[in-house]
């Protein structure tokens, strides 16, 4: 048997020979849970540095009164890309991604149910982001109309910049909820033998639970989005008041959407922290069954309450009255879980690095997000909170502080795990104090600005009513969270080169996803683990073992078949994407709609003509090579 | 081991569609994908009951619908339904010759079922000058039934391709599972129709 760092070292030097065409075909064919992780994570995070990048253009705009930094119409634009891309293209496919990368091994799986679709919703979410971003060059000015882009104003948004927001967003959701699916699907029928429901880590409950949501979810967003796209590209009159259309449908369909999506943000981040404070505190969760019921709740209130976006609509008092008692729900099941992380720490022995800096940092910021939140649940309060930097300070604590803390936090815990390299901690260290720092500066003052009556998205604010110094500070505050990302980013970089290595189990921790090498073989189980409870590895660890007792004989592993099909199907519908836009300016384009479109749905075709069977790792491979 | 999963009556599992952990999985799958379905024709109908009396002084449902047509196109797509249960009935007890002959069946009644929806909208159209611009009635209206005429276009050709794809190969436990999924998403489209009929169509010429 073959020492473990040899095993590393040749599987590292096999993919260093590839010439750069190779390993392109590689990830643009590729299956594997693992990679398909690596690259939703490295493109979210491609797309945090652009939004964060307009995130501070908008903060110079600011920076002191009647600025003229730039123009009305680009601030519009501006805050409408910020908005969309850190929501769509940055929290939720970053997140996508250590669920990929993570979940299957907290469960003892070798792979994800359906490994063609998980390649294909990836390329979806990406083409989507790209084609977004192109309305910069070829919109003729970018989407305007806010993240939220409720109609009229959407309808009458000049030039083609909400028609690329509505392609963008109808390709990647698609692609989101393929993976919501396969989630489902994959912790349904992939648990090891031994991990049932209520041993399954809280990551993997709330990849779960957040799957659920994304189900249910995004597809209200697929109808707004479709009758958003009949009316601006076909002359629909769903938003029409002149041919009885109705504004309101549109800010119902996008919240009945919306508000899930932000529990679709915020519980893998619970989840995360659910992993992270029991490793560093060498203890079991505390109160693990009511952290799984209190995920369900949220998320089943979640779905309740999406009209206190619209208090100040004109619902009406029941309306009002019922939402907001709705609304205020949520606060049970969520202090519950901050009691059980605070319960989780007493007595255990604490060990304070990065990864647990941020899990510790996002407490009590989140809990600050929350109470604001409460106080906007109040219907009659929040006619005089509404549309104000209350309401701003208010999202960017739950998140920046929850989600964004989240990310960071599993961006330092799993690293080691998914590259066999630990991350610099002095770095890490450096980058959570500017970011923490730079974010209460930025968004604490931003609460004091709203009930001083600070509209949001207003493009310039006025001399001397109070409003100077707070917005300054806001603006200091962004640059030092800009700079602490960039830290982060330097030490991704300079450990992938310099880093240290590490074994399979860098924290000493309690979950299955330890207990193999780092990085994982491709297959990521030799042998499927047998399970004995809660921390399955950290059981074996108390008891001496010290490691997974197999649950089956060494036999050949069945394998899925890489495909180049995901990848030309996106492109179909890419391209199909890019004629419905500009068919509305010359019907030659519906050219482009027709070829995309059978691009896509021809791949569809051949790929289910040709069987495709995938292949085994044998028997005798694996034995050659240690565990 | 081998992928070769074609099956005698002997080595017959009692439900081939989910002897395989692939058929498990795409089972599976298709109905929390079903779930997905329901929210998306629920905000459908949502926006269609929301608008159905914005007529703006054009045609409105009493004077649009008869309700000869639409039960005609009732009857055959509910009976496509049973057909495809027949099928996969014959699936299960492994005859492959009268399996495909019912989703044969399924698919001519599925394409009558198009022919009388495509009648139909040209009728609105030239008869009554109703189209998808008319009102936002109008655009409720054919968004609606458009996307349920949509999805059995995409289940007709997905059947299509099944049957030519394995008209020569006979029953497996690699293709058994892709018939027993289309079944299921046939089901559906069905159950929605019912629910178009009654929202759109009885609901529309009472009122
Ligand atoms: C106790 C929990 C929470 C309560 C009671 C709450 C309440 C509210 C209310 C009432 C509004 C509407 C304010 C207005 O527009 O006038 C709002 C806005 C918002 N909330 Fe929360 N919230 C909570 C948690 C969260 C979480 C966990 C997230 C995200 C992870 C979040 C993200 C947002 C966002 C993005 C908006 C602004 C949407 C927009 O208009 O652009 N909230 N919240
Ligand atoms: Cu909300």
């Amino acid at each position: 048997m073959r020492d473990k760092r040899e095993v590393y070292k040749l599987s590292i030097a096999t993919t260093q020979k590839k010439g750069f065409g190779a390993v392109l075909w590689d990830y643009l064919t590729t299956v594997d849970h693992k990679k398909i992780g690596n690259m939703y994570i490295a493109a979210g995070a491609f797309f945090f540095l652009i939004g964060g990048l307009e995130a501070l253009i908008i903060r110079i705009q600011l920076i002191k009164p009647e600025n003229d930094f730039i123009s009305a119409g680009l601030y519009n634009e501006m805050i409408t890309m910020h908005g969309t891309t850190m929501i769509f293209f940055a929290a939720t496919p970053i997140l996508i991604g250590f669920m990929n990368a993570i979940m299957p091994l907290q469960i003892g799986a070798r792979d994800v149910a359906f490994p063609f679709l998980n390649s294909l919703g990836f390329w979806l979410f990406f083409f989507g982001g790209v084609l977004l971003n192109l309305s910069w060059i070829f919109g003729g000015g970018a989407p305007d109309a806010g993240w939220t882009s409720y109609a009229p104003l959407s309808l009458q948004s000049p030039g083609h910049g909400v028609d690329f927001y509505v392609m963008g967003l109808q390709l990647s959701g698609a692609g989101t909820l393929m993976g919501g699916i396969n989630f489902i699907v994959t912790i349904v029928t992939m648990r090891a033998p031994g991990m049932t429901y209520m041993r399954m880590p809280l990551f993997t409950w709330t990849t779960f639970v957040t799957s659920i949501l994304i189900l249910f979810a995004f597809p209200a967003l697929t109808v707004g989005l479709f009758l958003l796209m009949f009316d601006r590209m076909f002359g629909s009159a769903f938003f029409d008041v002149a041919l009885g259309g109705n504004a309101i449908i549109w800010q119902h369909l996008f919240w009945i959407f919306g508000h899930p999506e932000v529990y679709i943000l915020i519980l893998p981040a619970f989840g995360i922290f659910s992993e992270i404070i029991p490793a560093f505190s060498k203890k079991r969760l505390f109160g693990y069954t009511s952290m799984v019921f209190a995920t369900f709740l949220i998320a089943f209130l979640g779905f309740m309450v999406w009209a206190h976006h619209m208090f100040t609509v004109g619902l009406g008092p029941v309306a009002n009255a019922i939402f907001a008692v709705a609304t205020m729900a949520i606060a049970v099941p969520t202090g519950i879980k901050i009691f059980n992380w605070l319960a989780t720490m007493w007595g255990g022995s604490i060990t304070i690095n990065s990864a647990m800096l941020w899990a510790l940092a996002f407490i009590p910021s989140f809990t600050i997000g929350g109470m604001t939140g409460v106080m906007l649940g109040a219907a009659s309060a929040d006619y005089q909170y509404h549309d104000t930097y209350f309401v701003v300070a208010h999202f960017h604590y739950v998140i920046v502080g929850g989600v964004v803390f989240g990310i960071f936090a599993a961006t330092h815990y799993w690293y080691p795990k998914m590259f066999g390299r630990i991350l610099h901690e002095g770095l890490g260290k450096l980058s959570f104090w500017l970011f923490f720092i730079g974010f209460h500066l930025t968004f604490f003052i931003q609460h004091f600005l709203g009930l001083m009556g600070m509209p949001r998205r207003y493009w310039v604010f006025l001399e001397n009513q109070g409003l100077d110094t707070g917005n300054l500070i806001s603006t200091i505050g962004a640059f030092l969270m800009g700079l602490g990302t960039i830290v982060v980013l330097i030490n991704v970089v300079y450990t992938a080169v310099k880093g240290k290595k590490v074994s399979g189990d860098p924290w000493d921790a309690r979950t299955l996803e330890w207990a193999i090498p780092s990085p994982p073989p491709e297959y990521n189980f030799k042998q499927l683990p047998l399970v004995r409870g809660l921390d399955p590895l950290w059981i074996e660890k108390t008891e001496g073992k010290g490691k997974m007792t197999p649950a089956e004989p060494v036999v050949d592993i069945h394998m899925p078949n890489g495909s180049i099909y995901p990848f030309i199907m996106t492109i179909g519908f890419f391209i199909a994407s890019i004629g419905f836009i500009f068919q509305v300016d010359n019907n030659l384009w519906l050219l482009a709609v027709y070829f995309g479109m059978a691009l896509a749905l021809g791949t569809m075709v051949v790929r289910s003509l040709k069987d495709d069977h995938g292949y085994h790792i044998h028997k005798e491979d694996l034995e050659r090579e240690a565990d | 081991m081998s992928q070769d999963h074609s099956l005698n009556p002997e080595t017959m599992p009692h439900d081939p569609s989910k002897a395989t952990t692939e058929g498990k999985h795409k089972f599976l799958g298709l109905w929390f994908f079903l779930g997905g379905e329901t929210v998306l024709f629920a905000c459908f109908f949502g926006t269609f009951i929301a608008l159905r009396n914005s007529t703006a002084g054009g045609p409105t449902s009493q004077e649009l619908f008869g309700l000869e047509l639409v039960f005609l196109m009732t009857v055959l797509l509910l009976t496509s339904s049973l057909t495809s249960v027949y099928a996969i009935y014959h699936m299960k007890n492994n005859d492959f010759k009268k399996m495909q002959l019912w989703f044969g069946i399924t698919a001519l009644l599925g394409i009558g079922f198009l022919a009388c929806e495509l009648y139909e909208f040209a009728h609105y159209i030239t008869e009554y000058g109703f189209t998808f611009r008319s009102s936002a009635f109008g655009s409720a209206f054919y968004t609606l039934v458009g996307f349920h005429g949509g999805h059995v276009i995409f289940g007709l050709s997905w059947l299509i391709a099944l049957m030519v794809r394995n008209a020569k190969r006979g029953l497996n436990l690699y293709n058994a599972p892709k018939y027993n999924t289309f079944s299921l998403y046939w089901h559906f489209i069905d159950v929605v129709w019912v629910f178009i009929f009654t929202v759109v169509y009885l609901m529309g010429a009472v009122s």
